[in-house]
């Protein structure tokens, strides 16, 4: 599984600079806490990650490290439509360093239900290991109005 | 056999699980684990500036719970694959139910892989997220 070495894109527009993400006991407590996870698997030092875990990358994230870097967004316009984890071997497990690397894999715009154009963005966030093996794959949507559209006007979102 | 383990098979409904009311202290809390610190979920003036009554739920939030909902079933390390596709907005107050179905089971390079759809409904009936899990089987005997 994964057995394959993750290609590292090089870094330009649409493509963040790799980063560092490691894996904390204690972190995965706040995080299973957080998503109401309470089985005994999430602690302890060989805890073991909640599926969505991989979100709380943005810990490890600076503006070049983000697909979006060099781009303003307005959060006020902004909606989260579809979200992704692809987890071969499963959740990772406390202690796992993973070097993540983030790009926007598509852009496509769509009519909402009222008229409005909305902009969808799929960003993926790639996450390998040590040995430089694919480990989990995390793919976001998000849904942006046009100005002066109304944000009720998407499909869904949140 | 009766092993006592429960049996999946395709039609299999898991026990629907309703959660306390979403207050903002539970998207803080997510938003502060997750670093996602959009305001717009927190931040009265902000959302109201955007044009929404108030502040509502990070979807991350109840999409992160969706996937708990699942693992409490098939166990944390099981998960493979997790989508969600988010459908109206939640509000703080908001009383969701889960509720899930196996709707495919395949066999897997391991063990046979699952497939299971959550869908996550506001008190008044209305479709918050629906989300497609593909989880392992925790054994063999339990497909």
């Amino acid at each position: 599984m994964g057995s394959f070495r993750a290609l590292e894109a090089r870094p330009g527009p649409g493509i963040g600079e790799p980063f560092r993400m490691v894996v904390e006991e204690g972190k995965i407590l706040e995080f299973a806490r957080a998503v109401r996870a309470d089985l005994p698997e999430h602690r302890g030092p060989n805890a073991i990650a909640p599926a969505t875990f991989l979100a709380a990358c943005a810990h490890w994230m600076s503006e070049e490290n983000s697909g979006w870097k060099g781009q303003r967004r307005d959060f006020r316009r902004v909606l989260h439509g579809e979200q992704e984890f692809v987890l071969p071997s499963g959740p990772p497990r406390a202690g796992t360093e993973l070097v993540g690397q983030q790009r926007i894999e598509r852009i496509y715009h769509k009519r909402g239900k009222r008229g409005g154009m909305m902009k969808f963005t799929d960003v993926v966030t790639e996450f390998s290991d040590g040995d430089g093996h694919l480990v989990a794959t995390m793919r976001s949507t998000s849904i942006e109005t046009e100005t002066d559209v109304d944000l009720s006007d998407s499909e869904g979102g949140t | 056999m009766d092993t006592g383990r429960p049996h999946f098979e395709v039609g299999t409904k898991l026990d629907p699980w309703t959660d306390a009311p979403l207050s903002i202290s539970d998207f803080v809390r997510y938003q502060g684990a997750s670093g996602d610190m959009n305001p717009i979920h927190h931040d009265s003036s902000f959302a109201e500036s955007a044009g929404f009554p108030g502040p509502f739920a990070v979807g991350m939030l109840t999409a992160g719970i969706a996937a708990s909902y699942v693992t409490s079933s098939f166990g944390p390390e099981s998960i493979r694959r997790f989508r969600v596709r988010w459908r109206e907005l939640g509000w703080p107050g908001d009383v969701m139910t889960y509720a899930g179905t196996v709707t495919d089971i395949r066999q897997g390079s391991e063990r046979p892989e699952l497939e299971v759809v959550v869908t996550v409904t506001r008190q008044n009936g209305e479709p918050h997220l629906t989300a497609w899990a593909a989880v392992v089987a925790p054994s063999d005997e339990d497909v």
